[in-house]
Order: structure tokens, then sequence, then C-alpha cells
């Protein structure tokens, strides 16, 4: 059995002067604060990666800088599907016995510390070296080659997509801490630069500061508690070129092996937080896991099904899209805020119900798929 | 283990692909095996240069002075007619579908493959 006992994350945006360290160590101290335990009571450290700052071994690094001695410390990279992958091995790690309380913690300056050409160069190298990177393709590029099949094969209109990253910035709006507090609509988005076609700078995530962290423990440490249910991975291949066909991808895979592990079924989900990275990424991970019928999504979107006071609230701080994504931490928002919501404190963005949240992180270009279960447990 | 065969990736203007003597699996990325069943030395081979567009994006922001220049460039997933898929550049008004051929274009210092619509 494991627990989710704190929490911690800071605005996303920019903190200029900020290191990774930094914004790492200001995360890491609010979700031991949250979780009402000292940095002696932390055995086990798993911690992202930065691309501004990349060292062989940041989770030593970070353990010196903060001031843990762990029993068990390592980096963990998964892309962006990092931040539950660290949690799923978190959960392991304290239900097997090998730690009592592991802190998950990410963080990086990725829009202060570097300009945003080396951002966007430093992140396509995702793809294969000698096939796909000397033909200048960008992150955005591959999503756009993927959102160009799939609008082929279910019929889904650039307007669509657009529904998504609205539907993201109105749930920025509600959130201090988001990087994005304008309103936008549809035409917005449609008006947007192009930047890979048929993706438009409002279907893509902005490049942010920021920093995550939480604390897996094998005891709650509080009145609430929030339990990890349940987990599931899938790999289904790196590069987009070989990529298997888009009804075979990695999240089907995932949640079907989640639900068999816990038991439980999308019908008994009450949220929802699902990575972002793009619109089209959101709209087929909301399709793939079964949270709207294929080709749906943008409907379901349009008629309040995933808004605060909707049937699946979904990424009610805004997502990646417009909370921000600083990288590992990016994806982590997205389980701070189901913990909020699971716990009754996301103040004025706060759901009715979300005793069951269903989490899913994507690393690549739908490589790398992470689904998990939380519960909250009195 | 035999010489490989030049292609674009080595600066040729040639696609090549390799094909499993054991188990007929078709990979595009060069190995020393295959990738399916493991056994080694897979037959390489040039493809024709013929297929067909799995789906396209058209990059109007780029991340490096050499490939601002040639900005917007279509990037292409080709499924080529030996049944391989592979990444490539293209006409800009390529859809997906087309029956398209492979030549080989500069970008940005190196040799790419670049696909139209046959003449």
């Amino acid at each position: 059995m494991s627990f989710i006992t704190g929490v911690g994350l800071t605005p996303f945006g920019k903190h200029e002067g900020s290191t990774s360290l930094d914004l790492m160590s200001k995360a890491a101290q609010l979700a031991l604060d949250d979780a009402g335990l000292a940095r002696t009571d932390i055995d086990g450290i798993l911690c992202g990666y930065s691309t501004v700052s990349p060292h062989i071994m940041l989770a030593t690094v970070f353990a010196e800088h903060f001031g843990i001695r762990p029993s068990y410390a390592h980096a963990v990279q998964v892309g962006g599907a990092t931040g539950l992958a660290m949690t799923m091995l978190a959960h392991h790690l304290v239900a097997s016995g090998v730690c009592r309380n592991v802190l998950v913690v990410a963080g990086e300056n990725r829009l202060t510390g570097q300009s945003r050409d080396a951002s966007i160069q430093a992140l396509a190298q995702v793809g294969h070296p000698d096939y796909e990177v000397p033909l200048g393709p960008t992150i955005p590029a591959y999503y756009g080659l993927v959102a160009n099949r799939y609008m082929h094969e279910y019929g889904v209109t650039e307007e669509d997509l657009a529904e998504v990253a609205v539907l993201m910035r109105a749930h920025a709006c509600t959130h201090p801490g988001a990087q994005f507090h304008d309103p936008i609509n549809v035409a917005d988005v449609m008006a947007s630069k192009p930047v890979a076609m048929p993706l438009k700078l409002l279907d893509c995530c902005p490049v942010s500061d920021g920093g995550a962290a939480f604390v897996v423990s094998r005891e709650r440490t509080g009145e609430a508690g929030v339990r990890i249910r349940g987990c599931a991975q899938a790999h289904t291949h790196q590069h987009v070129t070989a990529a298997p066909a888009l009804s075979e991808l990695g999240a089907e895979i995932s949640i079907a092996r989640a639900k068999q592990a816990t038991g439980l079924a999308i019908c008994d989900v009450r949220y929802a937080a699902i990575y972002d990275s793009f619109t089209i990424t959101l709209a087929m991970l909301l399709e793939d896991l079964g949270l709207a019928g294929r080709g749906e999504a943008a409907a379901r979107v349009r008629a309040g099904h995933f808004s605060r006071d909707g049937t699946m609230p979904l990424n009610t701080h805004g997502g990646l899209l417009s909370y921000g994504h600083c990288g590992v931490g990016g994806a982590m928002a997205h389980l701070v805020e189901a913990h909020l919501q699971m716990t009754g404190r996301a103040a004025t963005r706060q759901v009715r119900d979300a005793s069951i949240a269903l989490l899913h992180g994507d690393g690549g270009v739908l490589s790398s798929h992470v689904s998990m279960f939380l519960e909250r447990v009195r | 283990m035999s010489e490989r065969l030049a292609d674009w990736t080595t600066g040729a203007e040639a696609i090549t692909y390799q094909t499993c003597s054991s188990c007929g699996h078709v990979q595009y990325f060069y190995r020393a095996f295959c990738a399916a069943c493991g056994e080694s030395d897979p037959r390489e081979a040039r493809a024709s240069g013929k297929g067909r567009v799995y789906a396209t994006s058209l990059v109007c922001r780029a991340a490096t002075p050499e490939t601002r220049a040639h900005l917007p460039y279509n990037i292409l997933l080709v499924d080529c007619a030996e049944g391989f898929r592979m990444m490539a550049h293209g006409e800009n008004d390529l859809a997906i579908g087309d029956s398209v051929i492979a030549s080989f274009k500069p970008f940005a210092g190196k040799l790419v493959p670049f696909f139209a619509r046959p003449k």
C-alpha cells in the first residue's frame, strides 16, 4: 500500500535567476511541509532531469544540495511520462518495503535558463539521430504528423483541437500559479501563428520555469489519505517513424493493464489528469483512454463534460497547455492538482467529488505511457 | 558481416532498407540484426523510392538558422513500396494517400530524401 502524503508546486512562468536546483528545492520543501515530514524522514529520492543543467547523477546532486542522505536515490528519464513513472516506482519501493518515504521531485528553469531555440532544439533530439533529426523536425512536427493522420482517420478538425486549448486556458484562468490568464476562444487558436501544421502556437504548450514535488509514503501522515490504487506502463516505440498504427498505441495498452491491476473501470473515475503537451495529445489520449468516444473528445469539451462542474473534470489547473510546461515538473503539476482536488483543497477550482482520479502521462511521441489510479481513503 | 550500402544518411542518393532472411521482417533503421527475431545480418537493399504519403506536417517554425532558411518545409511519413515507413521531405501540397517518388535535395548542409508526385 502507498499514499501520496504531500504535494508541492511552484507557479509556472518566469522565475528569473532561479536554477533548476532552486526550483526543485522550493517544490520539495512545499511537499515536505504538506506531508508534515522532516528531511530525516525521507529515505528515498527520485528526480527527473534538467535540459538546462544536465547531470549524470542529478538525484544525489539534489540530495546533497537539499540536505538529505537517502538510502535509495536516482534520476528517471522517460520524457513527459517521467513524473508518473517516478510515482509508479515510488509506489513499488514503499509497497515492497525498500523505502518508507520517497521524495519525487523535478524542476527546471527551462524558460529563462536557455533560449527558446535551445529548448526546441534540445527536445527535437528525441528523434532518430540519423533518420529523423537531419530532416529538421521539431517536437511540434512529430506531433503534427500524428495530428494530420488522426484527423484524417477520425474526421477530427483543427477547430475541434482548438476546443481543448480553450478549455485548458479557461481552467488556468482560475489558478493563480498558471503561466497564462488571458481567456482565448477557438478563433484565437485558429488565428495563432502556424508552428507545424496542423498545429498552431496555441495548440502547443509553452516553455516554462517551475518545479513540482510529492512524497510517496508507506503510511498516511495526515487525515486526508490519497492512495495509489494501481498503475501500469506501456512502451511501443521511441521514434514516430517506428510508431504502430493509431489503433495500437501505448495508451490503450497501459490503461487496460491499469484497469486490470486495480479492478477499476472508466465509469468509476471522477477526476481526470491527462498529459496535454499539444491539443492533439490530449484529444487522442482522452479517446484512447476511453474518456471520450473515438473522434468525440471535442464534442464532449464543447458540452462541458470536462469542465470543473462537468461530469469528468479535467486538468483543472490548466494543464501543460496553459498552466505551463517546465519539463518533468510540468506533468507532475497534474498530480499535484489531482491531490488538491481529492483532499478538498482546490479553493475556487474545487470539484464536487474527486474520490477516484485517473492520471495518464506520455513521453516521446506517444512512445512511453503510464496510467495510474488514485483513490481517496478516509 | 557484409559492408553497408551507402544511403542518404551517409550522403549518397539512395534509400536503403533491410529484410530478414529468416522471418521476412522488413526494417528501415539499420541494425546488424533483425529487430523482430534477432537473426544476424538482415539483407540490405536499395529501395525503389516509390511510396504513398502516410502523414504530413508543414514546419513553419524552426530552431536553427540553417533550418530556418528553408521554411516552410514539409515533413512526411511515407509508406514505401517495399513495406517500411520513413520520414522525409516533400512538396508542400502533398496529402495523405498521394503516390509519391523520391529524389534528393540539399537541406541544412546535408542531402535529404524529397518526395513528389510522379511527373
